[in-house]
């Protein structure tokens, strides 16, 4: 299949190693990974903020660059992009866009993928032949969960991986309070969600808590680290690139 | 007191609609004095209300899952309650006429109020007829929105909160912060508290058994429900096709007021009608299951104007407007009309589990009371509306959505209002921040070469040196959070280097090996 | 010449809507309606849904419904109790007490003076164990009456506890003044733990007539 990958504005600038993971990933599976290189930014950020007009070209670009009928499915290692991609651009172009761009992000937001809805509904692949040993534990991100429904998927595709010691995370479902700049301008409140979810974490003795968004993952992850916790944030898609011949090795965590 | 300035709103250009006003600016309980951020700070502050909070919406949130999870068909109610709740707003004109023409059949008396100031009117004026001074009450979302108790006291008239939450909250002369349980911010040693201090001649040895805190409470009242002669009550529901109006409760307070007093007086929002009576046969379902996660509330009254020889042989109906054909007239934004004031919202709100229900600043707090509030009220006040930080007082997890038993699209109606705020509110430092980062993203040569210069924070900020403490707005970020720093390679320089190319040939390799259709299958 | 309050409201009402584009909506009702379920799958049901509300439940074909009610007034040790006009006046005969039958003249404080009331029911619904009480009916007599004493005793028809809240619903007098109980009186009020036992009576017994 001829996937177009979308690195995110976020992964691509601040969590390469999780799209390297999910480009590595998607290839070995035999897929043909395509990078149309003037990829940018899904305007999320903007929208949820309140910012309709000024995303515009953003969607448009977007539209643009995976509009090409030879890219089958467009695939991004983000709960929340994905979200936006399927929710939010068609209310941008309803609203400030043309025709064209209507079309264009109708055609998109068809075959538009977050990773895991991917891996298990479209290629009906579990056991992605990933080897991690180590102890997990795993925070479905709210964007993941609610928006695009892809409920057991991630855990389903965690369970087949070899040796990994996966534990469960009480409360898993309550956000971590990140919400793009709800974490700027409710900061109080979204550290005391924070604190909480960490307290969950930490409680599960988990040497990595991953998830499938590196947003919340730079959240969670930057808690962890204030805290120093021992626990370290790790996107799905580098568990499940780790193999037996090319393992991840876990970075000393911040204690 | 302020009068809102906006297009006009009265009938002088005839056949052009005119844009409903929203609830009169200074008048009732639909704004707070600060903005929420700052609000919520003191509030996180409050360990006890934090435990009292976690508990309590812990407890209802499981008992709500299963009585939901018990139907088999609760989705198909909730698209019903949906479907026939976006109905009724459709055909608000003809349903509104028709309930009046159905109670006034049946004896009643119907007053329409614009505004929460004319409502507080009729009911004042309504209970001075009876020649009473004092008026029992049944807890009512739309009488605490237009701050009636105030307005009563102010013309010489004493209200009596009959609930027990409310009472708990009137007696301690505190603000409710829940919809559905006001005093849910108050744990039992404070409520015994409570208690001890304010109700006459009550048993010094009251403990902290909240069922002999009830049963103080009913000892308290029982001499005032044998003896009033005006109750004031809100309703769940009004029937348009029978005029039949409802209330859903569980304590008996409102059977008590509904029945014995010789006047009834009845205040409801007009977005409360219902078509048809047998609608009742799904908000009997998914009211109680949402709010108390019980499979039926102890008690529902249902009365139709005024039966010789039973109940109230006064009756009135108040139909309130404040701010609810502003709403409206919003095509996104009516939703939050829909609401039926279960509170599933707020009991599972991870900003309201940790706040609670003052930093709000409205009667209607939580996620529904964000969307709601700027409807009824505005956001744009004075320059600094608090209203106007409530779209933004949420994560946008989405758990609200999925709770609401008409499922309101709160998360959706949040980004709108935040859409309307920021087009309301013009060049700001944050408009002009998310300019920038919009010229940069759109062209990609820009958004490379920034990635690659000083790494998209920068950009964004203006200026991040250090990665533990970042300059304003991100201080209360870097408060409690460690930031990467953005790493040397970007993912599409890494992609474009040789290095790159390589892993890539080596992945397809192995993919080679393992075409699609026999990709390794899951266990 | 001012608009009145009432046109006021009803024009912006249509402006709103003139002002917003709104679909035609259909109402999907393809939630659960119309089931019956075998009488014995009603009882058990109604039973236990009464149970977890602390309601008390009482089970006998029709020719024992004196003596059932008679042992429960006794259990509670009530001497007086009221009757709505037109309840079965031989539901009374093995109950050895004072029996006051209701008129819309008896004040409350007077009804508060009653040990508690017996009344019959309209219909009930069997999956949220709730008892519906038609204020119309003269065996159940005006609302107050069922509201002020302590104790309830109701009498239940198995032919009237429906399956499902529509069903029962379907079978209601609109216009009349209704009450739908479902157990004792009740509050979550206090750290939204339920209690049983505020205002309205703290007992309630049911009875249930299997062969009626």
């Amino acid at each position: 299949m001829r996937i177009g990958l979308f690195a995110t504005c976020l992964g691509d600038t601040l969590f390469p190693e999780a799209v390297k993971s999910t480009a590595v990933l998607l290839a070995r599976l035999g897929h043909d990974v395509v990078f149309p290189p003037e990829q940018t930014c899904c305007g999320q950020m903007h929208v949820n903020t309140g910012y309709q007009r000024e995303p515009v070209p953003l969607v448009r670009n977007f539209a643009e660059q995976f509009g090409d009928p030879s890219i089958e499915a467009v695939v991004m290692p983000s709960g929340s992009c994905a979200g936006s991609v399927r929710h939010q651009h068609e209310i941008v172009a309803e609203r400030y866009g043309d025709a064209g761009l209507r079309t264009g992000v109708a055609a998109v937001k068809a075959k538009t993928y977050e990773l895991s809805e991917f891996l298990v509904d479209v290629l009906g692949v579990t056991d992605v032949g990933a080897y991690f040993p180590h102890r997990v534990t795993y925070h479905p991100t709210c964007h993941s969960l609610r928006m695009l429904r892809v409920g057991e998927k991630p855990l389903r595709l965690l369970r087949a991986v070899e040796d990994i010691r996966l534990v469960e995370l009480p409360e898993a479902e309550a956000c971590c309070g990140f919400g793009g700049t709800f974490a700027v301008k409710n900061a109080a409140t979204s550290s005391a969600m924070l604190r909480d979810k960490m307290d969950h974490i930490t409680g599960t003795g988990a040497e990595v808590c991953t998830a499938g968004d590196s947003s919340c993952l730079m959240h969670i992850g930057g808690g962890l680290s204030r805290i120093r916790s021992g626990t370290r944030t790790l996107h799905l898609a580098q568990i499940l690139s780790s193999t037996r011949t090319s393992p991840h090795v876990l970075a000393e965590a911040t204690r | 007191m302020s009068r809102p300035t906006g297009p006009p709103t009265n009938g002088t250009f005839l056949g052009m609609p005119a844009v409903p006003p929203r609830s009169p600016y200074g008048t009732g309980h639909l704004r707070g004095t600060r903005k929420f951020p700052e609000a919520a700070r003191d509030e996180l502050g409050n360990e006890q209300l934090r435990r009292n909070l976690g508990r309590a919406t812990r407890t209802i949130r499981g008992k709500r899952l299963d009585a939901t999870g018990e139907l088999p068909d609760w989705e198909r109610l909730r698209d019903a309650g949906a479907a026939i709740k976006s109905d009724t707003m459709n055909r608000l004109p003809e349903l509104l006429e028709q309930l009046e023409r159905k109670v006034t059949e049946h004896g009643g008396t119907v007053h329409w109020a614009r505004d929460g100031v004319e409502a507080n009117e009729i009911v004042a004026r309504l209970v001075k007829d009876t020649g009473s001074d004092e008026v029992l009450k049944v807890k009512s979302m739309a009488t605490q929105e237009i701050g009636l108790n105030e307005h009563l006291e102010s013309e010489g008239i004493t209200a009596y909160e009959t609930d027990l939450a409310e009472l708990i909250v009137q007696l301690a002369g505190d603000q409710p912060s829940h919809i559905l349980v006001p005093a849910i911010h108050r744990n039992r040693d404070e409520i015994r508290e409570i208690f001890l201090r304010e109700i006459p001649g009550v048993d010094p040895g009251l403990d902290t058994v909240p069922a002999h805190l009830a049963a103080a409470a009913r000892a308290y009242l029982r001499e005032k429900f044998m003896t009033a002669r005006v109750a004031v009550s809100g309703a769940n529901f009004g029937i348009a096709e029978t005029g039949t109006l409802s209330v859903v409760e569980s304590e008996g307070n409102g059977r008590m007021c509904l029945t014995l007093p010789e006047t009834l007086i009845t205040v409801m929002g007009i977005e409360k009608v219902l078509p048809r009576f047998a609608d009742l046969e799904v908000f009997l379902q998914l009211l109680p299951r949402s709010s108390t996660g019980e499979r039926m509330n102890p008690y529902t009254s249902m009365w139709t104007g005024v039966t010789p020889g039973d109940g109230p042989q006064d009756f009135h109906l108040v139909l309130l407007d404040n701010g609810r054909t502003a709403a409206l007239a919003d095509r996104v934004g009516r939703e939050a009309l829909n609401c039926i004031r279960c509170s599933a919202c707020l009991n599972v709100c991870p900003v309201y589990e940790r706040t609670g229900g003052h930093a709000y600043g409205s009667v209607y707090p939580g996620p529904i009371g964000a969307v709601l509030t700027p409807q009824l009220a505005g956001m744009h006040g004075t320059d600094h509306d608090p209203n106007s930080s409530l779209p933004y007082a949420s994560s946008l997890c989405g758990a609200c959505f999925d709770a609401c038993p008409v499922k309101i699209d709160i998360p959706s109606l949040l980004v709108e209002l935040r859409h309307q705020h920021t087009e309301e509110s013009g060049t700001t430092a944050e408009a002009l921040a998310m300019k920038a980062a919009a010229a940069v993203m759109k062209r990609p040569k820009l958004f490379t070469a920034a990635q690659r210069t000083a790494g998209l924070g920068r950009v964004l900020a203006g200026r991040s040196g250090t990665f533990s403490r970042l300059p304003a707005p991100f201080s209360g970020w870097s408060d409690s959070r460690d930031t990467p720093a953005p790493p040397a390679q970007s993912f599409r320089s890494w992609l474009a280097s040789a290095e790159g190319a390589a892993t890539m040939r080596a992945a397809a390799a192995e993919g080679a090996r393992h075409p699609d259709d026999d990709a390794p299958e899951g266990s | 010449m001012t608009a009145t309050a009432r046109e006021t409201v009803l024009r912006r009402v249509r402006d709103a809507l003139a002002l917003s584009d709104h679909p035609e909506v259909e109402v999907p009702r393809a939630y659960r309606t119309g089931r019956s379920l075998p009488d014995e799958e009603r009882l058990a049901l109604f039973t236990d849904r009464l149970v977890d509300y602390r309601a008390r439940v009482h089970t006998g074909p029709s020719d024992r419904t004196a003596a059932l009610i008679a042992e429960v007034l006794q259990e509670h040790g009530a001497q007086r109790v009221g009757v709505p006009t037109g309840l079965d006046p031989a539901w009374l005969t093995a109950f050895d007490g004072e029996v006051l039958t209701d008129s819309p003249d008896i004040p409350a404080p007077a009804l508060d003076a009653l040990d508690g009331v017996v009344t019959s029911s309209a219909v009930s619904c069997a999956e949220t164990g709730t008892i519906f009480l038609d204020g119309g009916a003269a065996d159940q007599g005006r609302r107050a009456l069922t509201l002020v004493p302590d104790l309830h005793v109701c009498v239940v028809d198995l032919s009237s506890v429906e399956a499902g809240v529509p069903e029962a619903v379907a079978r209601l007098r609109p216009t009349r003044p209704l009450t739908l109980i479902s157990g004792p009186s009740a509050t979550s009020d206090i750290e939204l733990e339920r209690v049983e036992g505020v205002h309205g009576p703290r007992t309630l017994e049911v009875v249930i007539r299997t062969d009626a």
